[in-house]
Order: C-alpha cells, then sequence, then structure tokens
C-alpha cells in the first residue's frame, strides 16, 4: 500500500483559515478566545502572542523531531512552548506595558493553549520544517482572525468604540454585556452558529454541483 | 503437528535513562539561555516603562511636581534608605513631591479590596491640611461599565483634589458639605466604598509619619 500522498504546501498554509479553523472548526484555545475578546487591542496582542509561540515553537519541533525519545516528547515539547511564551510575555511587558496589564495571566496560559501543544504532536513532530511553519502560519492566521471578529463585535457593541475610536454618537449607550464574560459567550456562540451555517452550505453546493466544485479543487491545488 | 509458535508482536524499544536525562537537561538548558537572553534585552525597558508610569502617576496626583524623593517607610519613620533586609521592590515608599524647592505634598500607595479583586491607588495627601490632592487608580479589575467608573468618571475623580481625610461616602444628593464628603458613584458603591476605606486606612497608618515628616522640612 503506497503512503497517503501529503497535499500541496499552500493547502497547510490555507487549511488553518476556514477548513480547520482552531477555533471554529477544532473548537481549540476557547479561552482566550472568551477571556481576552473584550477589546479589539487585546484580541490582536493576543494573537501577535500566539503567532510568535506556534512559529517558535513548530520550528524547533520539526527541526529535533528526530532526536527526542518519544517517551519523553510531550515534556520537551511542553519545555520547548513555556521558553517562547516566557520570551512573549517579557517582548510584550516592554513593548505595550498597558496591553500586556488588560492581558494579564492570560499570556502565561498560552504554555497550556490546546492549539500550540496540539500542532506539534499533531503536525510538527511528523513533518518538515517548512511545512510545519506554514501550518503554523495558517493556525495563527485563522486564531487571528476569529479572535479579531470577536474583538470587534464585543468592543463595538460593548464600549461604542473599535480600536478606541468611537463608532457610534455620543447618544449611543453601550450594551455593557458585550465586554463582561456572558458577552464573550454569546458572541462565540453566534459566530459559530453562522460559521457552520456558511460551512454547511457550502458542502451542500459542492453535492449538487460536483463539476464545478472539482473545477475549485483543481484550482486550488 | 504444531509449527512454531507465533512471534510476539515487536514492542517498540524505550530509549535509555540517560538518553532521557540527557534530551531533557539539554532542552532545559537551552531553554534557560533563551530566557536569560530575553530578560537582559527587555528588562531595561520594562524598568523604563514602570519608572515613566510611576512618575506620570506621581504628577498626576501632586498636580505636576518640579521633582519627586522617594522616601521608605522605616518602623515609625520615613528614610531616604531602604530598611534592613528589604529591596526597593518590596519597601513600602512614598514620593515627596516639590515645585520651586518648597514641599508640595506626598504621592501615596494606597490599597484594599474592591469588587472584583484589589484596587491600588496613588494619592497626593497634604499632612499639614489633611486634604488630598488627587487621586489615580495604578490597578483594577472592577466590572466594566459599572466599577471602573472609579478611574472613568472624570466628576468622581475631579472631587479628590478639595476633599480632606479621612473620607465619609455620601450617596448622590444626600451631602450636607462636609469638607470630607465624598459623594460616590451610582451603580458602583462597593467600588466607590473600597476606594474610601483603602485611603483612609492608609492614611490612619501612614498619616502621622508623614505630618511628622512634614515638620521637618523647610517651609
Amino acid at each position: 500500500m503506497s503512503p497517503a500522498r501529503k497535499p500541496p504546501p499552500s493547502q497547510e498554509l490555507i487549511k488553518g483559515i476556514w477548513r480547520e479553523n482552531p477555533v471554529l472548526v477544532q473548537l481549540l484555545g476557547l479561552c482566550p478566545a472568551l477571556a481576552v475578546t473584550n477589546s479589539v487591542a487585546n484580541s490582536l496582542a493576543m494573537s501577535a502572542a500566539v503567532l510568535f509561540v506556534l512559529l517558535g515553537s513548530s520550528l524547533l519541533v520539526s527541526m529535533v523531531k528526530r532526536i527526542v525519545p518519544g517517551d519523553v516528547r510531550i515534556s520537551t515539547y511542553i519545555l520547548i512552548i513555556a521558553t517562547f511564551v516566557t520570551i512573549a510575555d517579557m517582548v510584550l511587558e516592554a513593548t505595550v506595558p498597558l496591553v500586556h496589564k488588560e492581558l494579564g495571566a492570560f499570556v502565561a496560559l498560552i504554555v497550556v493553549n490546546c492549539i500550540i501543544l496540539g500542532r506539534q504532536e499533531a503536525f510538527a513532530s511528523k513533518n518538515s520544517v517548512g511545512r510545519s511553519l506554514l501550518d503554523a502560519i495558517g493556525m495563527s492566521i485563522g486564531f487571528t482572525l476569529t479572535l479579531t471578529l470577536m474583538g470587534a463585535v464585543r468592543e463595538v457593541l460593548g464600549n461604542g468604540t473599535f480600536l478606541g475610536h468611537p463608532v457610534f454618537g455620543p447618544s449611543y449607550e453601550p450594551w455593557v454585556i458585550m465586554i463582561l464574560p456572558p458577552g464573550g459567550f454569546l458572541t462565540l456562540g453566534c459566530i459559530l452558529l453562522v460559521f457552520s451555517w456558511l460551512k454547511r452550505r457550502g458542502e451542500a453546493r459542492a453535492k449538487t454541483t460536483p463539476a464545478v466544485a472539482g473545477t475549485v479543487v483543481r484550482e486550488a491545488a | 503437528m504444531t509449527g512454531p509458535a507465533p512471534a510476539p508482536p515487536a514492542v517498540p524499544k524505550s530509549a535509555s535513562a540517560l538518553r532521557l536525562i540527557g534530551t531533557l537537561g539539554g532542552f532545559g538548558a537551552l531553554a534557560g539561555l533563551l530566557i536569560v537572553a530575553a530578560f537582559t534585552a527587555t528588562q531595561p525597558r520594562i524598568r523604563a516603562n514602570k519608572a515613566a508610569a510611576l512618575a506620570a502617576a506621581i504628577g498626576e496626583v501632586l498636580g505636576a511636581p518640579d521633582r519627586y524623593d522617594t522616601l521608605y517607610v522605616s518602623g515609625d519613620a520615613l528614610s531616604r534608605d531602604l530598611p534592613t533586609g528589604q529591596t526597593a521592590e518590596t519597601a513600602e515608599a512614598v514620593y515627596l513631591g516639590w515645585r520651586d524647592s518648597l514641599p508640595i505634598g506626598y504621592a501615596v500607595v494606597a490599597s484594599g479590596s474592591g469588587f472584583q479583586d484589589n484596587i491600588k491607588l496613588l494619592i497626593g495627601y497634604d499632612p499639614a491640611t489633611s486634604r488630598l490632592i488627587g487621586m489615580t487608580v495604578l490597578e483594577s479589575k472592577e466590572t466594566p461599565g459599572l466599577g471602573d467608573k472609579i478611574y472613568k468618571d472624570t466628576t468622581f475623580g475631579a472631587q479628590f483634589s478639595q476633599v480632606t481625610a479621612p473620607l465619609v461616602g455620601v450617596k448622590t444628593g444626600q451631602g450636607t458639605g462636609r469638607p470630607n464628603e465624598l459623594v460616590m458613584i451610582t451603580g458602583a458603591t462597593i467600588s466607590s466604598r473600597a476606594v474610601i476605606k483603602a485611603i483612609n486606612t492608609t492614611l490612619e497608618r501612614v498619616g502621622p509619619l508623614l505630618l511628622a515628616h512634614q515638620k521637618e522640612l523647610p517651609q
């Protein structure tokens, strides 16, 4: 039996954005998605930290995958991830102290973010450096888009601002609940609902028009 | 007649204990090296940011002093020297502001339990008149839209430039005009009370030290 053919490298980059979006499809990283998305700035800072940690960890894990014994692989991955998280924490505190203060303990908690360890165990430890980096970038873009969307909805409705700039007039009464914890659950639930509906609609269309769908796949490949 | 017994399934061979220790030790050393390098590179900027934030807060609560001195609470007195066995991070500090070579008041850190978590404030205080000069919130996790008005509501903040200690919180429209009355925020009564309690508790403890120190200064 011949080994399964690997998808083209571009697919490793694209899959994390929609088809295997870490938050909306894999439902990973929900803790930061709910906790820090009360503003767009916080969402972007958390996404930047996750991008840095995911890129660094995937690079290192894919480089050393052959020399790490299976018995201690999880411990080694966590050690690598914790190192990059500590560096990200220090860099954020030095460059954007106010955002760092807002994010609080959630930067340190990236160590236990399932997206990071999940990608090391499921992908970086089994693939080349190049593919692992593409996978890390794709997953980070998917994570960033989701968090930014959540942050935008919550900040605009809950505070009447976008990145601190007023969106509505002075007569707008903010929906404070949107920047409180229940607002995180409400926003995530609504986004998951719309995402699921769009995905199912796309799948249904692909089934009814196989020729067109085939063309799209070939073009994408 | 029976054939030879089937070979047992191959069990993956475990790495030796030495290799496991070597792998974890090696990665631990690499992690340490990277973290120390990042610490060395970022620490000066982190310290500078903290100093700038503190200077801005002192400027806000003391009304833009020309300069300020850092004093430490050492037993029953204030001292320019760190108390024995303490560092600048652990010692309790107060800041004496100067303008035109004259002392204008002290900036004191006050903290107490808020609605969500601890609230940390910096207050400007003149011990001679028991009058507060200003207040700013250094740390707070009070509820957005409600308790966070302790630093977002400018009307509440403005009261701290004229009120005298010890503070007494009153509800809107129920004040009697006494100089130590502070009108609390409607909808954020617990956070307002927490601010008042933190300030009163701190000044009750540190106020006599500030007064004694102020009497020794040139007027």
